[in-house]
């Protein structure tokens, strides 16, 4: 009778064991998983970042275009450049084909200011100054926001590469996240800190 | 990157922590204060409870209206993106590249170049900046500054730097009421008590005297302490935050070198500021070491680590 307890306990203990193991592990694939999930969503968040500035830069150019024409029409070369960007820009379907656009973007509205300054009344026009600082902050905050967003899809990528949260994104299929490239090699230069 | 995410959890760590250790420590102080104004161990029970309620009550008052009555002592006004663009884009440009909700902008009229970051949390964050510092500033160094404040946004610092301060407060609201108590009602406490507990109650006097001196002391120092450790991490964030140390490094030369008075700041609000924005002899204070007095590490020190930040990459 006792035997038969005593039998009846040690089941009871290594039923238990075995519970609190099952518990455990899904605990933590639970929690994997969710942490996954969540960084998953900053990374789509910081891309949503990126396109609410892009859209803004898209939004201001055909005002700058215009402002320009009045007092420089005969640059049609250069105006016709960042009109082809914006539209490439705004055609881009993927991650590589939108940097490649937005790098051109960059491009052509940098050689646009730098020929305003060869018109004293364009650089007078209090329009354009105001489209100069939006433009050129639109274009610090693309860059923060790719910075933002870079680090996003480092921190996601780095975690689902990482032993064992590597289980649990390889079995329920998580794939890594792409990277806003700088092709420009003179932005590539800029002052890096490391940390 | 990593790092900064440890010290921004740890800092809300030590915001629990330290909210935890200054209630033990109301309990001690209001046991002790209580226990010597009458003279009876067991009056130490409900003191700890009158201790606890008032330092509850201001507490409360003090985080949730601190952040605002530092801007009205600090004379900042709001001010809309219309009035000054690029100051509302480069803050703007910081909020993204920080991921942070855009802060509440403020303006304080002076020639004095400095400015401060406040609020309990990133949502009902404010940054101020003078009107000096807006005026002498290109706008990388303006974004340096302006980085660093929103790296103490970022970092909880603009929590726990108010907690501190409401928590000073408190001990010093707590110990004042303490010797007050002591002192005056003290005197007309009716004793019919032996030679033996006249001693230890004397002794517990002295005992309660001293804390309640020492106390508020030791609070300051540990506030002082911490703030200079956050300038420090607020500035290497800044940097990462920027790529681009070599702006708040100008910005604090700048500021170095300036001596124009800031009549809005008091000792109360100092410790908030980028740099010190009291002056003592007409330059700012603790310009050649480290004092544990300061509010804020010597400003060469700090560019020298900003700039050595931003050589180890390149």
């Amino acid at each position: 009778m006792s035997a038969l307890l005593g039998l009846g306990g040690a089941a009871c203990i290594a039923l238990a064991v075995l519970g609190g193991l099952i518990v455990l592990v899904g605990g933590w694939f639970v929690l994997t998983y969710n942490g996954l999930v969540q960084l998953r969503n900053a990374v789509k968040n910081a891309w949503s970042q990126i396109d609410v500035q892009l859209k803004r830069r898209y939004d201001l150019i055909p005002n700058l275009v215009e402002t320009v024409k009045g007092y420089a029409g005969h640059e049609k070369e250069t105006l016709e450049r960042v009109i082809q960007a914006r539209q490439a820009g705004i055609a881009a379907s993927t991650v590589k084909d939108q940097a490649a656009a937005e790098n051109m973007i960059t491009g052509a509205l940098r050689q646009l200011f730098a020929l305003s300054e060869a018109y004293p009344n364009l650089k007078a026009n209090e329009n354009f100054l105001k489209l100069q600082e939006e433009l050129a902050s639109t274009e610090n905050k693309i860059g923060f926001a790719r910075q933002y967003y870079n680090d996003a899809v480092q921190t996601f990528n780095t975690r689902q590469e990482m032993f064992p949260a590597n289980l649990v994104a390889s079995m329920l299929g998580f794939q890594p996240a792409e990277f806003f490239e700088i092709e420009d090699a003179g932005q590539r230069e800029a002052p890096k800190v490391k940390f | 990157m990593a790092q900064f995410e440890q010290l921004t959890s740890a800092n809300k760590r030590n915001s629990v922590l330290l909210v935890i250790l200054f209630i033990l420590f109301i309990c001690v102080l209001g046991a002790l204060l209580g226990w010597a104004v009458f003279g009876d161990p067991i009056a130490a029970v409900p003191s700890i409870f009158l201790a606890l309620i008032v330092s509850s009550i201001s507490a409360l008052i003090g985080y949730y209206a601190g952040p605002s009555a530092v801007l009205a002592m600090s004379g900042a006004r709001p001010i809309a993106k219309e009035a000054d663009p690029e100051l509302y884009n480069v803050v703007e440009e910081l909020s993204i590249a920080s991921g942070l909700p855009m802060p509440a902008l403020y303006l304080v009229d002076t020639p004095a170049m400095n400015a401060f970051a406040t609020g309990r949390d990133p949502k009902h964050a404010c940054v101020a900046v003078t009107s000096g510092l807006r005026e002498r500033l290109k706008r990388d160094e303006l974004q340096g500054v302006l980085a660093h404040e929103l790296s103490h946004v970022q970092n909880f610092d603009i929590r726990f730097m108010t907690l501190m301060a409401v928590l000073v407060g408190v001990v010093v609201l707590v110990a004042d009421i303490g010797t007050r108590a002591i002192f005056y009602g003290g005197r007309g406490r009716s004793s019919g008590r032996g030679g033996g507990g006249g001693v230890l109650q004397l002794v517990i006097i002295v005992l309660a005297v001293i804390l309640a001196i020492i106390a508020p002391i030791f609070a300051k120092l540990i506030q002082l302490a911490v703030s200079r450790q956050r300038e420090f991490l607020a500035d290497a964030s800044a940097a990462r935050l920027t790529r681009y140390p070599e702006g708040l490094a100008r910005a604090l030369e700048a500021l170095a070198a300036e001596t124009e008075p800031m009549p809005q700041a008091s000792r109360a609000t100092a410790h908030l500021f980028i740099v010190q924005p009291l002056m003592m002899n007409g330059r700012r204070p603790g310009g050649s070491g480290e004092s544990m007095w300061s509010s804020h590490p010597p400003i060469e020190e700090r560019i020298r680590r900003i700039r050595s930040l931003g050589s180890m990459g390149a």
